[in-house]
């Protein structure tokens, strides 16, 4: 009888109900949408904040901190050791999150000289003297040995993160001398897996302004050129740029491209990977690599790791590990790579998580004021519904229905509407969180499983919110107002 | 034979208007009573109180022994359902449900759906047939009787009428009254208004009321015809006291 009761009504109002329930799915669509752009959003911004900067710089064991010393009292043989193989590069790609790391690029400074129209190299011996203050004093060999053996050494050096800071002392240490950096462009790098990832610089830099053509990585002597060696050498796409390696070696170099970074890469010339090696006499090595990540924002648990890994319980342990923390990712690169050292940029790493809570925050709030609006527009409709139905409910009172047994009939009847509106809504948002991942990411967002629940939840709080002044009216109606129609 | 229900000077009071004052009545079980009056002296006012919907400012109501102004409004639901079978000038069925649905609804709301008992009390008014029609499909008459088939679905000690014949014609008319004689003759106490004196005269006893007074109670003894009225005219307009005293008469009266 109930139910004969519930439907009944329910097919005799339809044009209100199903009003309603698009109201409902309205609201709940919105929400949804929402929430799935929420939990979805973590990866999407870290994405987009990704091309503010690599957020991990993986240098070689020795070569950050006694480094220096250890180069110049070793010379250009034993450097190796502070290098990293070319070849094991790819075991980055290979890691537990693998997918994570988006880009990576490697590096390989060489400082040369310009072979311009002045002539000859101007003043190669003796002149870094004047300029490279620290290093001088540092290490005592270096004056003596003049340019080449000074800045050669430097092969392994870092031009930002840490190492930028000392990266303009060495450019302007030698009047006209100019850091060259080997990287890979563009580069298919085959995995022992049979997959193939793209990677390189050009993706990892992609905020930077070329003018000209991209760097290729098979070109013998094609270079791009920062902005402030173009400006100062008169250097534009197409034209000739001979330079003076360490080893006294001539280099034809060719300008492709002139880029304008905002940074300290201004004043810097990059070139394929093998004429840096070429010209640093360091086959198949480089000096460093930045990898950008998509990581998790860092919470206790990874702050606890990154202080000391051994505090974990084994249990913590694998939870971190699982994660794509900062700190894990660097920690499995470290060990797929036994050489290096791997630095967490933190100052990016660290303003993502409070971009994202901010950004997830922003969402939630949208959320909830969606649902508020669609609750106040569904309790208009439903006050308006009990209205039209006051006879009936009047009625219904006088044959001895208790207020509860008549507002159990309307919540039946308002959650089955509510729960058919809930069902569209959800497939709308699904859709419509489609539509904004593609039209703000670029990609569709997925909504994970867990915002059904979420929603069913929605349309529960929505519709019983909404029908609060409804069954309140109820609650009041006395069938002797309605009945003998006064 | 017991009186079903005592009104001791019951009155109404909305704002400065008093819709009812000073109302004492008996009513025996069995008795068929008719309230006539002008519009507007108090005639529904004094059915909704009868009738559980609604509450008197002063006095007090019994309903076979129960108090009833000690009930708060979910007992007076309580007697509503138990004991109480309503019928109004607008019948007021429920429009998406059926005619045997309709009567089901009082059914559920009192204790169980029984289908067969429904349809038996559909046939009692002379409907079994038209069971499955909706409301609309009804003629005047026929909702009417639904009406009266959901009031007495559940025995209650008392039915009210207000103005069950009101939007009726004179065949829909003449049938109603017929179920309500088969009601009276079956034992059933009945309280019916009425502006019709044709309706009124099928009552055994007519009561008047006039700007909320009960200016008269007469006896008719189940056939009594104009008279009734012409004596109730003629009446005092302190008619409580006659009142009390008729009622002995009507006791012996009811049972016949
Ligand atoms: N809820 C209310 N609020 C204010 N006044 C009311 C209310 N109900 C009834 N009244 C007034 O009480 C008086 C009696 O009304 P009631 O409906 O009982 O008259 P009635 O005898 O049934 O009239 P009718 O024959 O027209 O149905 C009227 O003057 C009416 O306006
Ligand atoms: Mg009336």
């Amino acid at each position: 009888m109930f139910w004969k009761m519930v439907f009944g009504a329910l097919g005799r109002q339809r044009g209100k109900h199903i009003g309603i329930a698009l109201t409902v799915a309205l609201g709940v669509s919105l929400a949804t949408a929402m929430l799935g752009v929420m939990f979805d959003v973590g990866d999407k911004v870290n994405q987009e904040l990704k091309s503010y900067g690599a957020n991990l710089n993986i240098v070689p064991r020795g070569g950050s901190m006694a480094g220096d010393k250890y180069e110049f009292e070793e010379g250009g043989k034993e450097g190796l050791a502070n290098l990293i193989p070319e070849a094991e590069l790819y075991k980055i790609k290979m890691i537990f999150w693998a997918y994570n790391i988006v880009d990576f690029a490697p590096y390989l400074e060489v400082q040369v000289m310009p072979a311009g129209a002045q002539g000859a190299p101007a003043g190669l011996p003796g002149r870094p003297a004047q300029g490279g203050h620290a290093h001088t004093a540092d290490h005592p060999m270096h004056a003596g040995n003049g340019n080449h053996a000074g800045h050669g050494d430097h092969a392994g050096g870092i031009p930002n993160g840490e190492g930028a800071l000392e990266a303009p002392a060495q450019g302007r240490g030698a009047p006209g001398g100019i850091t060259l950096i080997g990287t890979w462009f563009r580069k298919e790098l085959k995995l022992p897996t049979g997959e193939e990832v793209e990677t390189g610089m050009i993706p990892l830099k992609s905020w930077w302004k070329l003018n000209g053509e991209p760097g290729d990585d098979s070109d013998a002597n094609g270079v791009l050129v920062g902005r402030d060696v173009a400006d100062r050498l008169k250097l534009s796409p197409g034209d000739a740029f001979p330079v003076i390696t360490p080893k006294g070696e001539r280099l034809e170099l060719k300008v492709r491209g002139v880029f304008s970074s905002g940074g300290e890469e201004d004043s810097q010339v990059f070139s394929p990977m093998a004429l840096a090696q070429n010209a640093a006499g360091l086959p198949g090595m480089v000096g460093r690599v930045e990898a950008s990540a998509l990581t998790t924002p860092e919470n206790e648990l990874s702050r606890r790791a990154a202080r000391n890994p051994d505090s974990l319980s084994q249990l913590e342990k694998d939870t971190w590990y699982c994660t794509a923390y900062i700190s894990s990712i660097a920690y499995q690169i470290e060990e797929a790579l036994p050489g290096v050292r791997v630095k967490p940029v933190m100052r990016v790493a660290e303003s993502e998580g409070p971009i994202l809570e901010k950004t997830q925050l922003m969402m939630v709030l949208l959320t909830a004021l969606t649902l508020l609006s669609s609750a106040l527009a569904i309790s208009n409709l439903v006050t308006a519904n009990i209205m039209e139905r006051s006879v009936e409910i009047g009625l219904m009172k006088a044959l001895g229905a208790s207020n509860f047994s008549v507002a159990l009939l309307i919540l039946c009847e308002m959650l089955l509407v509510g729960a058919l509106g809930g069902v569209l809504g959800y497939l709308a948002g699904l859709g419509l969180a489609r539509l904004i991942g593609l039209s703000v990411f670029g990609e569709a967002v997925v909504v994970p499983g867990e915002v059904l629940p979420l929603s069913a939840l929605m349309v529960l709080i929505v519709v019983f919110a909404g029908s609060i002044p409804a069954l309140r009216s109820i609650l009041r109606l006395r069938p002797t107002e309605v009945l003998h129609g006064r | 034979m017991t009186n079903l229900m005592e009104i001791e000077h019951v009155s109404m009071i909305y704002g400065p208007l008093k819709a009812l004052s000073d109302i004492s009545l008996s009513i025996p079980k069995g008795q068929w009573l008719a309230i006539m009056g002008p519009s507007g002296s108090g005639k529904t006012t004094l059915m909704n109180i009868m009738g559980c919907l609604d509450t008197q400012s002063e006095g007090e109501l019994t309903l076979d022994g129960m108090v009833l102004g000690k009930l708060g409004p979910e007992g007076l639901t309580a007697i509503r359902r138990e004991a109480i079978g309503l019928i109004f000038q607008q019948f007021h069925l429920v429009g998406y449900l059926t005619a045997l649905e309709n009567v089901m609804v009082a059914q559920y709301y009192h204790s169980m759906v029984d289908e067969s008992e429904a349809l038996e009390a559909l046939d009692r008014v002379g409907l079994a047939e038209r069971a499955d029609h909706l409301p609309s499909q009804l003629s005047g008459g026929e909702q009417q009787r639904v009406c009266i088939a959901r009031a007495l679905i559940n025995h209650p000690k008392l039915i009210l009428a207000d103005e069950p014949t009101g939007n009726l014609d004179e065949a829909n008319e003449r049938m109603v009254m017929d179920i309500l004689h088969k009601l009276h003759q079956a034992g059933s106490t009945i309280v019916v208004v009425t502006h019709a004196p044709e309706v009124a005269e099928h009552a055994d006893r007519v009561i008047v009321l006039e700007h909320g007074r009960l200016i008269s109670d007469t006896l008719t003894k189940g056939n009594g015809q104009g008279e009734g009225n012409a004596k109730a005219v003629g009446k005092a307009v302190d008619a409580d006291k006659p009142e009390v005293e008729e009622d002995p008469s009507i006791q012996e009266a009811a049972p016949a």
